[in-house]
């Protein structure tokens, strides 16, 4: 039986994410498709699948992109699909552990191209917000603008939190990696 | 400045090359010698394999029709490479049992 569950999770949040999504097959749930916003599931045996998802540099269709999924689900791993440039992957418990990253270089690697999803999208929305707001105060004072106005400044401050996130979680793995292979 | 020690993953990556490999046996031969110690993920492989052919460490062998398979040899170059890193692995084993007596 398949469940269609809509949950929204920001950029900045794609390490819950995959924790939700490994809980939902802990629950016997497992992932078979991904939209905006929206998550189809299939029933499955209790934690029949690991779930992992990445940040590609490029679009899923670009070659090197498909040469990549190629690579992992040659390794048993299935390609579920894609949100932009995020892809997921499946793989069942049976055939073993499942990272897509074993060492510290990749993992920063990969919250580097985080950090400048997120640094290309928050001056985008920012712009917005000072468009929007100095419109309101200076032509037109209307609910519309203001409201716009605000809703961006608050989506930018969440940018910049999101930001500030990674960033940590990118410092953490810098220094353990001064210690550690 | 060259860097001079492999990551583990580079080391036992070009070991498993010693005979033609895709990339899913070199991540079981890896885990295999390593005795389950060193696993190699699926994004780490790829992007060192990606780097090791780029400096002719390792080559892609022909005759795979869809490339999902592909398989991959150590060259003479990795060898050598290979080569220098047991020997640095040896001068930190002998230094380390000299000074601790061991």
């Amino acid at each position: 039986m398949r469940h269609n569950i809509v949950k929204v999770f920001p950029v900045w949040d794609f390490d819950r994410e995959e924790r939700w999504l490994n809980e939902m097959s802990q629950k016997g749930l497992a992932l078979i498709a991904v939209g905006y916003c929206n998550y189809t599931f299939e029933d499955c045996g209790p934690g029949e699948y690991t779930v992992r998802l990445e940040l590609l540099d490029n679009l899923p269709a670009h070659p090197e992109s498909e040469r990549y999924i190629c690579f992992v689900e040659a390794t048993g791993a299935e390609y579920i699909g894609s949100v932009f440039r995020w892809v997921y992957f499946r793989k069942r418990c049976s055939l073993g552990e499942f990272n897509l990253y074993s060492d510290y270089p990749c993992r920063i690697r990969h919250l580097n191209r985080v950090l400048w999803f997120i640094g290309c999208l928050c001056p985008v929305i920012l712009a917005n917000a000072v468009r929007f707001l100095f419109d309101f105060y200076e032509g037109w004072p209307d609910v519309f603008h203001l409201t716009t106005g605000l809703v961006f400044s608050l989506l930018a401050a969440f940018g910049v939190y999101g930001f500030l996130r990674v960033w940590l979680m990118k410092r953490r793995l810098k220094r353990e990696h001064r210690l550690y292979e | 400045m060259e860097p001079s020690a492999l990551t583990e993953g580079v080391f036992y990556i070009l070991l498993s090359l010693v005979e033609p490999l895709h990339g899913y046996g070199i991540m079981q031969k890896t885990e295999v010698l390593s005795h389950g110690r060193v696993r190699l993920a699926a994004g780490t492989l790829y992007g060192a394999l990606n780097t090791m052919l780029e400096r002719g460490w390792i080559r892609s062998l022909e005759g795979e029709s869809d490339g999902r398979r592909k398989e991959y040899q150590i060259t003479k170059a990795g060898k050598e490479v290979l080569a220098a890193e047991m020997e640095r692995l040896n001068e930190l084993l002998q230094n380390g049992r000299l000074i601790l007596g061991e």
